[in-house]
């Protein structure tokens, strides 16, 4: 797992079929699909991008970044569709999660956010009391982050064709810097940062289910993280290090774990994280433990991963510690050259091992 | 978190680790019959502190890893039954039947449902009076208490629409055919903790009796499994051969006599049971007495009952007896993988091959296994 790493003839073999272009075998789609883990990545490269691929497209990122003209500022576009279930849950609901799911997947460019649309699809027989509630939480989420919605669509289905409400928003965001982020950027010695607990909203959404009757105080993390990106930015052009964040990524659906492992693969490097630095409520901790689940996979909506210089990286932690949505950030590891592609932890038991991407689904629907 | 992190801490780890390799050089193969086990040494890599000359065998204790491929087929035609729904713990809806597995079944329009315990299930068809709720029930005396208290439950509360598809098995049969198999050479069992916790350790006795080896009943935390695998060696050291309790802070010597009665008022053996892998066992599995036969959904839908060969280019037989290691499979990581599984023993997280595969494709665990067979 260093630079002397040697692979054996096993490990080629199975990396080499890790590393197959993804193809979609499966005759229907199932849930694996949407869980953001290995099937989500064979639909998306596999069909999504094989018939609607152009240069923009094929970079995947969580939004696509582009110049009108070249005498104005780029340009960060994205969308996103909100499917969470239950729709009311222990620190926001699905509109508040709209509108700040958006607003992170501009800001992880670098952008800053500026206009949102809102498309609804509601099923037959929702209350208009919640729908009011959810309104209320989308102008509020906007108000705070300091955007707009400016447009939007409505549509009603019968009843059962879908579960109360999907709200998809779409946002775009100026980038006023010369800054390139991207997740093919990271390189050898460089650190890897999360800006605080992880597993925080994927947990409370479970509990939420009143499936498996447990108590926490646990909620939801979600919330605008324009602000904590552009301290960040701002600390790097104080430090006269303006390249610095090679990447940043709000690790939502397959958590820390996934996204770690799709910048390992872009940028084609070995991530190595400490299990004892990452850090994890006790609460989620407890529930993970309940459940056999890993919160290296739940989900995140207030969080972000970013691949800094080592050089930089206890200032740009140092900064963000004073952001309230970075007051719990830390680095947790480190990028090695070898082997490529691969995510490794050494576990806080003294062992190592290899943190792979998820597989099938974890917890349903939950973002 | 309190209870948790006590069993997690590596300065002792590193003690215990150095501790058994004081004891001896002398190669030994130590087999975890419970797939929490395997899946507990590949996640803490357990592997990297053990020296080099103590070989874990991850043996057949995953129950979905020993479905066989029929009754998978069996679970998947009651799903499609029309007004049924099917409702599974999560890891079974993943395993390939011989033309899908249920999560297709489901993505073709049947309905099925996760559940974290058959109580749930119970809810559901109580919730849903005009459907039929049938619970696939499978695992060792693990989780089969749990579906016998919920049959008693059902018919107590006389709730018609549910029943129960039995693919219970048990672990005493097992453990004596691995220790019958001629290919196997083990020198102690690191024994299973939760089936423990409902049949005690007295049962595991014919062990060291009948067969001179020690078996060591352990915890799931890391350092359960460190301190059993310290108590083996020490036994085979000091020339013992015994049952030793690790988990005694939830195993009891005799077991927990309601969840056997419940189990015994509920179940009866089968005169055979087939395992995947390891064929037919006589009385290792068990289905619902006549007295219950309202819930059991074999007697209720007509199953196929097919017995379908496992794939040929699947070794999971022999992976599960511990005598391939899974990057020994022709097909591993290439071809059978977590997310196109051919094997079970890829699809279950306490699966050898899924916990290999996601845990440790490194290849120090493939690199040391061929230094030892050099040696």
């Amino acid at each position: 797992m260093t630079e002397q790493f040697t692979p054996s003839p096993l490990f080629t073999r199975v990396e080499r079929a890790r590393r197959r272009k993804p193809r979609v075998r499966d005759e229907f789609i199932t849930l694996a699909h949407g869980s953001g883990g290995k099937a989500m990545r064979e639909l998306v490269e596999g069909l999504f991008l094989e018939y609607l691929r152009n240069p923009l497209l094929e970079k995947l990122e969580d939004q696509a970044v582009f110049q009108v003209n070249s005498s104005l500022p780029r340009l960060a576009f994205t969308t996103d569709s909100y499917v969470v279930t239950p729709i009311f849950f222990p620190g926001g609901d699905i509109g508040e999660l709209a509108v700040n799911g958006t607003i992170n997947d501009l800001a992880m460019s670098g952008a800053r956010p500026l206009y949102l649309s809102a498309g609804f699809i509601l099923e037959e027989g929702f209350p208009v009391e919640d729908l009011k509630r959810i309104l209320v939480s989308m102008r509020d989420a906007a108000h705070e982050a300091g955007v707009e919605i400016v447009t939007g669509d409505t549509k009603v289905v019968q009843k059962g064709s879908a579960d109360k409400i999907f709200i998809n928003t779409s946002g775009i965001g100026v980038i006023e810097h010369s800054v390139s982020l991207s997740a093919s950027a990271a390189r050898a010695g460089d650190k890897v940062i999360v800006s605080g607990t992880i597993g925080d909203h994927g947990t409370t959404i479970l509990i939420a289910r009143g499936d498996l009757e447990l108590e926490t105080d646990i909620g939801s993390d979600t919330a605008p993280l324009h602000l904590l990106v552009a301290d960040m930015l701002s600390e790097t052009a104080r430090l006269g290090a303006p390249d610095a964040i090679r990447c940043m990524r709000d690790p939502t659906r397959g958590g820390v774990a996934t996204t770690l492992n799709e910048i390992a693969l872009s940028s084609e490097v070995c991530i190595q994280i400490h299990e004892d630095r990452i850090p994890v409520r006790e609460e989620v901790k407890g529930a993970c433990e309940i459940l056999g689940l890993d919160p290296l996979y739940v989900a995140n909506e207030g969080k972000l991963i970013a691949l800094v210089s080592g050089e930089v990286a206890e200032a740009i932690v140092g900064r963000m510690r004073q952001n309230p949505y970075g007051h719990d950030a830390c680095i947790i590891g480190e990028v090695k050259p070898e082997p490529q592609g691969i995510v490794t932890m050494v576990t806080g038991f003294g062992g190592s091992r290899i943190v792979d991407m998820l597989v099938g689904e974890q917890l349903p629907r939950i973002c | 978190m309190k209870f948790i992190d006590e069993y997690r801490q590596s300065d002792l780890a590193r003690t215990l680790a150095g501790k058994i390799a004081e004891m001896t050089s002398r190669p030994l193969k130590l087999m975890e019959v419970c797939g929490g086990h395997t899946h507990t040494i590949f996640k803490y890599g357990i592997e990297d502190l053990l020296p080099p000359n103590i070989e874990m065998i991850h043996g057949p204790g995953c129950p979905v890893c020993v479905i066989p491929m029929g009754r998978t087929d069996d679970a998947i035609t009651l799903a499609r039954e029309p007004g049924v729904i099917f409702t599974t713990y999560g890891d079974a809806m993943r395993v390939p039947g011989s033309k899908m597995s249920l999560l297709d079944a489901k993505a073709a329009g049947a309905d099925v449902r996760m559940v974290y315990s058959p109580l749930d299930a119970l809810k559901i068809a109580k919730k849903t009076p005009d459907r039929h709720v049938i619970f696939f029930a499978l695992g060792f005396e693990t989780t089969s208490p749990s579906t016998a208290m919920t049959v008693l439950q059902a018919a107590k509360e006389g709730v018609e629409n549910f029943g129960v598809f039995c693919n219970h098995i048990t672990i005493l049969p097992a453990l004596k055919a691995m220790l019958d198999s001629p290919d196997l050479q083990l020198d102690g069992f690191v024994g299973p903790g939760h089936v423990s916790t409902i049949i005690g350790t007295r049962p595991y006795e014919f062990v060291p009796r009948e067969y001179g080896k020690p078996l060591v009943v352990s915890g799931f935390e890391p350092l359960d499994i460190l301190q059993s695998v310290y108590m083996i060696v020490k036994q085979v050291v000091e020339g013992r051969a015994e049952v030793e309790n690790q988990y005694g802070r939830v195993v009891p010597r005799d077991g927990n006599q309601r969840a056997l009665e419940a189990l015994f008022e509920v179940f009866e053996p089968r005169d055979f049971f087939e395992w995947r892998g390891l064929g037919s066992i006589a009385h290792s599995g068990m289905k619902l007495r006549p007295k219950y036969a309202a819930y059991d959904a074999e007697l209720k839908f007509s199953v196929p009952g097919l017995r379908v060969a496992d794939p040929k280019a699947c070794q999971c037989g022999e992976i599960l007896k511990g005598v391939k290691k899974p990057w020994e499979c022709k097909v591993f990581g290439t071809a059978c993988t977590p997310e196109t599984p051919i094997g079970s023993c890829m699809v279950s997280s306490e699966g050898a091959c899924a916990a290999y595969y996601n845990f440790g494709r490194l290849s120090k665990v493939a690199e040391r296994s061929a230094a030892n067979a050099r040696a």
